[in-house]
């Protein structure tokens, strides 16, 4: 009853200072989610976006905090919250913290966090930044407090690749794991799909459609680099990178039908993964790149397959329904991801790949192209809503849902980025 | 009566184929240098939220065939999760295998499409396969492999918006393209 509460206050909560961002579904109880005050920060109001509320929306996406409203008053990374008051309003923890310009124009974002249940001061940082990233000091804020109070690190200073369609002009972007800040990469007049971020985080593969067929390139997204690394006789397609970045799995029908083939990243004659008469395609790899889960329809539907990375003992994964694509490993090698229809609509589904237990993550009809957070504890998935493509993050369980915005028109083939070291 | 010999060929064929912050009391630790990059604007750094190189490859002219020939001379439609070239569509794809017999350096592409339902990657390899299964047709009557490419669209070019039943079946096609 009281956490039945707790999630109708919080949704009303979030959905008002972060209206511009987002909207955060929250369905079902029992979740456990830590209950955490985000005081303002000392001299956002000059700011043309609110750091604690950046931090707040962040924390509310993860689905495992509950944001509580703050006590009145004035905080930063020096104040020293009044612990017993916070105890009653039922939190767990606290932080606060300041931006100021500094001499030279940039901007001094510092925060710390309390334990408000032992008393605990959990530490602090300060992070001096341009103007141009100031989100991004909220996401690295948001970050350490995710650290500090589940132990696992945060994702909201990643970032997503995505492609946009407006007209008929496709666009490939990179932006912050919330969707914001997105930087154009490539504008195409011709169809972009499948975008695979490289291990390392600087260069993302992908399809484009510039020359009349499919073909697969590889982009370092800072410099604007562009390498052709797949166009064969036939159709390149789906390409995915190996965990070590040295090689790319991808589609090719240069010898008939769609097969599986490795390829150096630095190029060159790819080698054939496997020989089957069906169609084998949306390979991945294993977090240890021993294995490969790929697509084929070798059994008579599309399906989810598992073989060795050296092509052997191609053994099945999925097997209820007759429609399961697009599968996506988490980084922990524990959960699959893929889309499953059901009747006629399209589904994102997460298998625990120790038991074969599946969860359906959403009731949408139009679901596509999941990708894991790189702390394995999220995933972001194309899906339609009100005849339009959008984005959404969603935790494994489903419970807690995000729409992420920032851009106009159709919005699709979303690819979660690693952590960057 | 040849042509009737070649037609059950092809559907002979055709069937065949199927950081480390102490958590104790401790100063805001300044992080300055490594946490957020304070030159992260600079063009190289690639690893911060800054510095993605915009590339834009314009806009491509209209590429429509409509005025080299009209769709029903050179577009093969398929039925529902079919890859099979449907027996009306056999004298059309025969009028192409006689013209690119006839002129043996003419290339053709043969571009396969699906309806805009599933996932693209999986549509890409279903579109394959319909555009397999026309070049093997004409390669049945004779036309030279060096003379086809087989590609695919996939979902991403649907000729017709909407979906019913109408439009979804004009987009399970392949286009017969003459570069």
């Amino acid at each position: 009853m009281i956490k039945r509460y707790f999630c109708y206050f919080l949704s009303c909560f979030v959905c008002l200072p972060a209206l511009a961002q987002f909207r955060i579904e929250v369905s079902g109880v029992g979740l456990t989610q830590v209950p955490v005050v985000i005081a303002p920060f000392k001299g956002q109001e000059a700011l043309p976006q609110k750091i604690s509320d950046i931090i707040k929306a962040d924390l509310e996406r993860s689905g495992q905090f509950r944001v509580i409203t703050p006590p009145a008053g004035a905080f930063d990374e020096s104040s020293r919250p009044e612990l017993s008051f916070l105890r009653q309003a039922g939190a767990d923890a606290f932080a606060s913290g300041s931006v100021a310009r500094l001499a030279d124009g940039r901007f001094d974002v510092r925060f710390r966090l309390w334990d408000v249940v032992k008393g605990q001061d959990l530490g602090g940082r300060s992070f001096a930044v341009n103007a141009t990233d100031l989100r991004l000091a909220a996401h690295r804020v948001a970050d350490d407090i995710y650290e500090k109070l589940t132990g696992d690190k945060g994702v909201f200073s990643t970032r997503i690749a995505y492609v946009t369609k407006v007209g008929q002009r496709y666009q490939l972007w990179v932006a912050d794991a919330d969707g914001e800040s997105a930087q154009s990469a490539l504008a195409s007049p011709e169809p972009i799909i499948s975008p695979a971020w490289s291990p390392d985080g600087n260069q993302l593969a992908y399809v484009s459609f510039e020359s009349r067929k499919p073909v697969v390139y590889v982009h370092n997204v800072s410099t604007g680099k562009r390498r052709l690394i797949a166009n064969f006789k036939g159709s390149n397609s789906a390409p995915t990178w190996s965990p070590d970045g040295t090689t790319l799995a991808l589609t090719l029908s240069r010898d008939g039908g769609s097969q599986l083939f490795l390829l150096s990243a630095a190029g060159g004659e790819p080698r054939r993964l496997m020989q089957s008469p069906s169609i084998d395609t949306e390979p991945v790899f294993s977090p240890d790149g021993k294995h490969i889960y790929f697509v084929s329809d070798r059994g008579g539907s599309p399906q989810v397959y598992r073989v060795a990375a050296t092509g052997q003992g191609a053994e099945r994964v999925t097997f209820t329904g007759n429609y399961n694509i697009s599968p996506a490993i988490s980084q922990d090698g524990r959960w699959l991801a893929y889309i499953s229809r059901v009747g006629g609509a399209f589904m994102l589904h997460v298998m625990s790949l120790a038991d074969g237990a599946v969860t359906a993550i959403t009731d949408s009809a139009a679901d596509e192209s999941p990708s894991f957070s790189p702390n394995g504890k999220m995933l972001v998935y194309a899906t339609q809503q009100q005849g339009r493509e959008a984005l959404m993050t969603s935790t494994l369980d489903g419970k807690v849902k995000a729409r992420l915005s920032g851009q106009q028109g159709d919005i699709r083939e979303p690819h979660w980025g690693p952590f960057f070291n | 009566m040849k042509n009737f010999i070649l037609a059950g060929l092809l559907s002979i064929f055709l069937a065949a184929c199927g950081s480390s912050v102490p958590l104790n009391d401790v100063p805001v630790a300044d992080a300055t240098a490594k946490a957020v990059g304070a030159d992260s604007g600079a063009a190289g750094s690639g690893v911060q939220g800054s510095g993605v190189a915009p590339v834009d490859l314009g806009t491509s002219p209209d590429q429509a065939q409509g005025a080299l020939a009209s769709n029903e001379s050179r577009v093969v439609y398929f039925d529902y999760d079919s890859f099979v070239v449907k027996p009306e569509f056999q004298s059309l794809i025969a009028a192409h295998a006689k013209q690119l017999r006839a002129q043996p350096t003419r290339r053709v592409a043969l571009e396969g499409h699906t309806d805009e339902r599933g996932g693209r990657e999986y549509n890409l390899a279903l579109g394959q396969k319909r555009a397999d299964a026309v070049r093997n047709a004409l390669s049945i009557l004779g036309v030279s492999q060096n003379q086809m490419e087989a590609v695919s669209f996939g979902k991403e070019k649907p000729a017709a918006a909407g979906f019913d039943e109408a439009a979804l079946a004009q987009n399970r096609r392949v286009e017969i393209r003459y570069p």
